[in-house]
């Protein structure tokens, strides 16, 4: 479905992380979303864009505003070229308490958001795409 | 098919002046309200005109979900939101756009005059068009309805959830009747922030008006309780029937550590207690 | 919130046998870890007792920041030092719930002031102190 506003970022170093933050932020206030839902979707963000960072080797994101509908919806994108993940069912169940790195991020993101989708082969790279509707 | 659309634009262009005085002329005439602000439908009018000449114009298809459609989506569901909030009915809302076929037919019915089939194609693709708009229009408006009235009742629910201070640092939330996902976030979230705004170290959920349980709300009644743990509150749920306690070890939901009393009196018994170990009442504080 | 520019530190207040740290910035991962190493640091150097870390100020706390709290909690109890974390916001409470992290082992209460009271106790030390500030 067309976006009514969209932008893509660089995400490659801690600061980076913290501007998706920021960025997300001000997205979803501009979108009246309420403040629980502002700070689940943000924190989704960090964990996505940090798992670029540190798992990709850095990447983009991609926001875009949506209408469908008479809905409004925030969707973030995130894209890598990195090693991509092996299992994506194990990344998703892997727990806070095995240290695998990419410990609670995907599956937590895809907790905090309406709607979750992911594509990721290993030499390949990994593509998250999360979206929270109004 | 491309160049019969094409010419559709330029008509629309062509005539825009007179087709805007038109239409706004008609829409006041059938817009069945009192106070209709003149200026504010033609403004929308010559908007929905220039935007519509300039989609036609760039696109052939008639397909209004593609990306040259987006300004004309973007206006009318916008225009759609501010009626429902300003209380139009669906009817009106979407006469907006039906009604501009009359001023567009005649413009086609005056250049068309001499060729009935060019006319009738013309006409045949403007209704499509239109059509799709009006139904477009027509949900974007039902959807406002709906985001007015779920904003609403979630209103309503913040203001009628009951949290009372039993006791200094103790709350209790009472809850009554069947139990939506909802309404049970509502009540969460409103439960937290009465936390932090009493500073209230234990809350009370007592759930002995509640007839049953299902495991969606056992799960939000557990993330309430690991919520305010995280701020540094316990919760106690009381009011446990030994029917609800059969459904939840049925669930196999695990209530872990959460202290459980067959009765609201019970639970603030236990509260007391445990607030009376922690106060210590003796100098006043800074 | 301002931004956690590289290189800068958070304030660690030293308060009687007490560390206090109160969060005022956006933070990068590293300065998460820097927090981390300079919190141990202090409590070895100061011998301190207790740490109160104030998050009243963060609207969003992920599982990075979590994990660091969780492990300045259990270095502090490794070195005798009770970690109690104040002021957490509702919305990132029940973030971090659906995120799936429970932070066990950190102590939490409500404000400062129930937190020192917390350790206070959990010291077993009686009356109040003379503080200064916090």
């Amino acid at each position: 479905m067309p976006a009514v506003r969209e932008e893509t970022i660089g995400v490659n170093s801690d600061e980076d992380v913290v501007r998706i933050r920021q960025v997300t932020r001000q997205w979803a206030l501009d979108l009246a979303f309420s403040l629980v839902d502002q700070t689940k979707i943000v924190t989704a963000a960090s964990e996505l864009a940090r798992n670029t960072v540190i798992h990709g080797g850095g990447g983009t994101t991609h926001l875009e505003e949506l209408r469908e509908g008479g809905r409004r919806g925030l969707r973030l994108t995130f894209v890598d070229k990195g090693p991509g993940i092996a299992d994506v069912e194990q990344a998703l169940r892997d727990g806070y308490t095995t240290g695998s790195g990419l410990g609670l991020g995907l599956g937590g993101a895809r907790r905090l958001a309406n709607e979750f989708e992911i594509a990721s082969r290993p030499g390949q790279g990994t593509c998250v795409r999360i979206t929270r509707w109004k | 098919m491309a160049d019969h659309r094409s010419r559709l634009a330029a008509i629309v262009r062509e005539h825009e002046t007179e087709i805007v005085a038109d239409w706004v002329g008609l829409l006041a005439k059938v817009t069945r309200r009192d106070a209709v602000d003149r200026n504010e439908l033609e403004r929308h009018a010559r908007s929905f005109v220039s935007l519509l000449a300039d989609a036609m114009a760039a696109d052939a298809s008639g397909e209004i979900d593609g990306s040259p459609w987006a300004k004309v989506r973007e206006m009318l569901t916008s225009l759609s939101a501010n009626r429902a909030r300003q209380g139009w009915s669906p009817s009106e809302t979407a006469t907006f756009i039906f009604s501009f076929k009359q001023p567009l037919f005649a413009r086609l019915r005056e250049v068309y005059r001499a060729d009935a089939e060019g006319l009738a194609r013309e006409t045949w693709t403007a209704t499509l068009l239109l059509d799709k708009l009006g139904l477009m229009t027509s949900e974007a408006f039902q959807k406002s309805r709906e985001d007015i009235i779920i904003r609403q009742q979630r209103e309503l629910l913040e203001l009628s959830t009951p949290v009372v201070a039993l006791w200094e640092g103790v709350l209790a939330v009472p809850l009554i009747g069947t139990l939506d996902s909802e309404r049970t976030q509502v009540v969460m979230e409103t439960l937290l922030q009465r936390i932090v705004d009493t500073g209230a170290s234990i809350a009370i959920i007592d759930i002995t008006g509640v007839p049953t349980v299902d495991t969606l709300v056992a799960q939000h009644l557990l993330k309430t309780v690991s919520a305010a743990r995280l701020m540094g509150a316990e919760c106690i749920i009381s009011g446990i029937r030994p029917q609800i306690a059969q459904t939840i070890v049925h669930l196999g939901v695990d209530l872990g550590n959460v202290a459980t009393k067959a009765t609201l009196a019970d639970a603030l018994v236990l509260a007391m207690s445990r607030v009376g170990s922690l106060a210590s009442k003796a100098a006043p504080r800074a | 919130m301002l931004d956690g520019k590289p290189g800068e530190r958070i304030p660690i207040l030293k308060m009687g046998e007490f560390l206090l740290v109160s969060i005022q910035v956006e933070m990068h991962d590293r300065l998460v870890m820097t927090l981390q190493d300079e919190l141990t640091e202090q409590i070895v150097r100061h011998r301190a007792r207790g740490v109160l870390i104030d998050i009243s100020a963060l609207e969003i706390v992920d599982s990075f920041i979590g994990r660091a709290l969780g492990n300045i909690a259990n270095m502090a109890r490794v070195l005798d030092a009770s970690t109690v974390v104040v002021g957490m916001r509702p919305a990132v409470a029940i973030t971090l719930v659906e995120l799936g992290l429970n932070l066990k082992g950190v102590r939490t209460a409500l404000n400062a002031e129930k937190g020192m009271d917390l350790i206070r106790r959990e010291l077993g030390l009686s009356g109040r102190r003379d503080a200064g500030g916090a």
